[in-house]
């Protein structure tokens, strides 16, 4: 029997070397790739025990920040109640079950103080468990977000505020929003109720809209024609006919009209103060392939600018579509068209803002950001978020002339933009309605940055679908997004932001280095 | 070398490992409560009076009942328990609110640890000599298929996660199959003992072929069968293989007849594929052995496996440390994926080092199979062997997915009172073996020369 038995027993020997085989395989050669897969939790629930410092508004406002919790992951990121749907658009959320989105992704180790070292204030520091946290702040203010979620009063749309000199986002808000306090709920049933829920809804509350959703901007867009046009020496003396509509080529006899049928022309600057529609076509026409490079200087169909850890934007921004390079001689009518800003433009209301921050600051557009910068646990600057140069869109000259146009919107008693007028204060602007194509009333879009003089807030209102049908339907983007924007401007003016928290200057730590 | 002399060298190796061991398990247990904060466990003197207390007594019963038995069964034991209890307590920390029942089991688990030791104890004196199950083999074979039948007995029966294996009175349940290894396996022990000629020989005539005649092979076949629809009813797919490999492994170093071999694996390959197209739990089990990965969020699919493997991979060469990862991540980390639950804290290293004390126990078990004098001990020691073997290979490459998950215990880690039990039984019928042996290994040198033993 012996011999069997040897015989077994090697053979279960020779079992057990396989498993080490096999261990050898999971544990060694195939360790990297099992710890790294997606699928598996273990990384997050690691960073979710991790302590994780807040995000904080540039007054000073605690949007997002982790509290111990008594369960496996011993903490719970919190969204204060009363800032939670109005910043999680931009903040987002850290859960669990469907991972980071927003600045909490972007800046995740900077949250988690991955991305510094701590300082030892002394030797019982560097043998103590003080583990450091960096905390965010937004270039994006509590105060402003509100006006901007006042202005909208429910309504879907997107309110963006910059701050023209640095181009800090101040607000970026859009309805509908939601709670990111439903989404990083630990209970995961519930958590993924919340998700399920958002996700059947159509309106799309979890998406950005103000910068990663694409509407036609309409009238607004001659913003962009108007100085593409100066910009390329067409005479501002130069007189249009007075239309109601005008022909366009390529077709058995249609024609584009202006709004309510009404009648204008003349002068460049007449025509914008009016948003003549036939006047802007044919400047479209005239411009040709030009317009379709010329709005590359704005970032459109070339952009968008940069998202992620560089400025903070998560999802990212989405790229603003204009006129196809290459297709006029094919399709004129289309780069008419997109000369008023439908058809082929789509932009989001970033954009927008951006369009109206060129016109501010003499031509730059600056990269927009959402963060100003990091500080560590001991309240330093470790890292900042510089200002810096995104596109130029114009030459000096031509944004002082665009700068008249614009205040002749608001200023000229013909001007469809006068609901934005402040008392004292010079505001420039440019109203805009765009058909949405599927039968239901237009967008009512205003763009504007206050004082004209001396330019400090850019703002792109959008209200969607907020306009009327029927007669002088022009007016509406005047009548429904202009008083949002001159609400948040005259407040903002009013009480301007107190400088950030970030301070000026170096970040301390190079200071220190250097 | 002389007997005194054996059991010294013996019992002194087994003191010392035990020493060993002690400091294992409650080494590990602080390291568990240190990953949480600077404090040392509010429970550490009675964990530690309990551990080496309990070591003591079974050491002591050895030093008794079987003071030349082998040295190494018990302290490999004692290290696998200990390590099993680690990790327990170390999923009951992480279960802060008591939602995955780790914090009862562990409770629970430390009881049944008191209560393998004292049937440990109790195997030892009760069975001064291993040929009562010889003697008794019939009674053990109906007692066998009797335990087997329990959970289906009205009232006491219970269902746990789709499988009907468990008797409960009250709070407490225990699983009948677990005794049953042991009365079956003594069964065959004893009948292939007896007809092992018969078998191998054969007493029909087909060509050039000679055949186990029936009424040999008849009783055989029987309670084999009977035990596997029995566990195939119960749709307990773990215990009906290695019951199944244990019996063949059993019938072939009874017989060395390699047919027998084929026959099962044939036997093996035709069950094997019948259960797979009839049975549905049977199916899922094989598909999420061979394809979890697209299965992760199906129903009962892919994704424990998955888990085992993520824990396994996230664990890599040196582990996480312990207390330090996420094992409560992998459903049912205390008892069928306690393994991977090791491998994420403890590493390759650890995984390893378990494995490797598996080897070793196993390897000693078929030593002192071959070691022993009479051919039931021989036949009974190297079916226990067989069955530590197989059951360890079969939930740990059942983890690793090598091959299909089975769900059944690794023997002395996971929670599980009745296999803790039935496993330190199976201990003290080894060591009862083991001193047999040396005691007439010594008688049988005694005899004077010339005379045959």
């Amino acid at each position: 029997m012996n011999s069997g038995i040897r015989r077994v027993g090697a053979a279960m020997i020779v079992l057990f070397v396989g498993l080490v085989a096999q261990l050898t395989y999971l544990q060694v050669a195939r360790s990297d790739k099992l710890a790294a897969d997606p699928r598996n939790s273990r990384t997050f629930l690691r960073n979710a025990q991790r302590d994780r410092g807040p995000i904080v508004t540039s007054d000073g406002v605690i949007v997002a920040q982790s509290v111990p919790a008594n369960d496996e992951f011993k903490r719970q990121r919190v969204y204060p109640k009363d800032t939670a749907s109005l910043f999680s658009g931009i903040v987002g959320y850290q859960s669990i079950q469907f991972g980071e989105v927003g600045v909490e992704r972007t800046f995740s180790d900077d949250l988690a103080g991955r991305t510094f070292n701590l300082t030892p204030r002394g030797l019982a520091d560097a043998f103590a468990t003080r583990q450091p946290v960096g905390t965010v702040v937004l270039t994006a203010s509590r105060a402003v977000q509100q006006l901007a979620a006042n202005g909208l009063a429910g309504r879907p749309g997107s309110v963006v505020v910059l701050d023209v000199r640095s181009g800090g986002v101040l607000a970026a808000y859009s309805n509908p929003t939601y709670d990111p306090n439903l989404l990083v709920n630990h209970n995961p049933s519930k958590a993924q109720a919340a998700r399920s829920l958002l996700l059947l809804d159509k309106s799309k509350p979890l998406l950005p809209h103000a910068w990663a959703e694409l509407y036609p901007p309409g009238s607004t867009f001659k913003t962009v024609t108007a100085s593409i046009a100066i910009q390329n020496n067409v005479d501002v003396a130069t007189q249009f006919p007075v239309l109601s509509e005008i022909p366009l080529p390529q077709t058995n006899g249609q024609t584009l009209s202006n709004f309510g049928g009404e009648r204008c022309g003349g002068s460049l600057l007449d025509s914008f103060i009016v948003s003549c529609n036939t006047t802007f076509a044919q400047v479209g026409f005239d411009l040709g392939e030009q317009l379709a490079s010329g709005v590359q200087n704005f970032g459109v169909q070339t952009g968008p600018p940069p998202s992620g850890h560089a400025t903070g934007f998560d999802p990212p921004i989405v790229r603003s579509q204009g006129p196809k390079p290459g297709t006029f001689q094919r399709n004129q009518p289309a780069f008419m068209q997109d000369a008023i800003g439908q058809h082929d433009v789509l932009v989001t209301p970033l954009e927008m803002a951006l369009v109206a921050e060129s016109v501010a600051t003499g031509g730059t557009i600056l990269d927009p950001h959402v963060v100003d910068c990091v500080m560590d646990t001991d309240n330093r600057v470790v890292q900042r978020v510089d200002t810096s140069e995104y596109t130029r869109a114009m030459d000096p000259t031509t944004a002082d002339t665009m700068r008249q146009f614009m205040l002749g919107v608001v200023n000229d008693p013909r001007g469809t933009g006068t609901a934005a007028q402040i008392p004292g204060v010079q505001v420039a602007g440019k109203t805009g309605t765009a058909e949405t194509g599927d039968g239901r009333p237009p967008h009512a879009w205003f763009i504007a940055f206050a004082p004209a003089d001396a330019p400090r807030y850019a703002v792109a209102v959008l209200v969607e679908h907020g306009g009327v049908d029927g007669t002088n339907a022009e007016a509406t983007g005047g009548r429904v997004a202009a008083p949002i924007a001159k609400q948040v401007l005259q407040s903002l003016l009013a009480s301007p932001p107190r400088p950030s928290q970030c301070g000026g200057g170096q970040p301390q730590n190079n200071r220190n280095g250097g | 070398m002389t007997l005194p002399l054996l059991a010294r060298t013996r019992r002194r190796a087994e003191l010392s490992l035990g020493v060993l061991v002690v400091a294992v398990t409650v080494g590990g247990y602080i390291v568990v409560a240190l990953a949480e904060g600077p404090n040392l466990p509010p429970d550490l003197y009675p964990l530690l009076g309990s551990v080496f207390g309990l070591y003591a007594i079974a050491h002591f019963a050895v030093r008794r009942f079987a003071p030349y038995a082998d040295a190494t069964l018990l302290p490999l034991a004692a290290l696998l328990n200990g390590l099993g209890f680690v990790m327990i307590a170390r999923l009951a920390r992480a279960d802060a609110n008591g939602r995955l029942n780790y914090r009862t089991q562990a409770r629970v688990q430390s009881l049944w640890v008191a209560i393998a030791v004292a049937v440990f104890v109790v195997t030892l004196i009760l069975v001064r000599d291993v040929r009562v199950f010889e003697r008794y083999r019939y009674t053990a074979l109906l007692l066998g298929i009797g335990f087997l039948l329990l959970p289906m007995a009205p009232g006491i029966g219970r269902t746990i996660n789709g499988a009907r294996l468990w008797v409960g009175i009250g709070a407490l349940t225990f699983e009948p199959s677990e005794i049953a290894k042991l009365l079956l396996v003594a069964f065959f022990a004893a009948y292939l003992v007896d007809k092992r000629e018969l078998l191998a020989e054969g007493r029909i005539r087909a060509g050039r072929f000679f055949l186990p005649s029936p009424r040999d092979l008849g009783p055989l076949l029987l309670a084999w069968g009977v035990a596997l629809l029995v566990l195939g009813y119960q749709k307990d797919m773990g215990t009906s293989l290695l019951f199944f490999g244990v019996f063949a492994a059993m019938l072939y170093m009874a017989t060395r007849r390699r047919a027998y071999l084929v026959g099962t694996v044939i036997l093996l390959v035709v069950g094997g594929f019948v259960a797979y197209k009839s049975f549905g739990h049977v199916r899922l089990r094989v598909e999420n052995w061979t394809d979890p990965w697209t299965r992760i969020n199906q129903p009962g699919g892919g994704y424990q496996a998955v888990q085992g493997w993520f824990g396994l991979g996230s664990g890599g060469i040196a582990g996480t440390g312990l207390g330090l990862g996420n094992p409560s991540l992998v459903p049912l980390a205390s008892t069928d994926y306690i393994f991977a639950a090791i491998g994420e804290e403890l590493g390759l290293v650890g995984t390893v080092a378990v494995v490797a004390a598996f080897m070793l126990m196993v390897g000693s078990m078929f030593r002192i199979a071959v070691d022993a004098m009479r051919p039931f001990a021989k036949l009974f020691a190297a079916g226990i062997a067989t069955i530590f073997a197989l059951q360890t290979f079969l939930i740990i490459g059942g983890v690793l997915r090598v091959i299909p998950l089975t769900g059944i215990t690794l023997p002395f880690v996971s929670y599980g009172g009745s296999s803790l039990v039935a496993n330190f039984a199976l201990v003290a019928i080894m060591l009862r073996i083991s001193d047999d042996t040396a005691r007439s290994a010594s008688s049988a040198r005694a005899t004077p020369p010339g005379v045959s033993p």
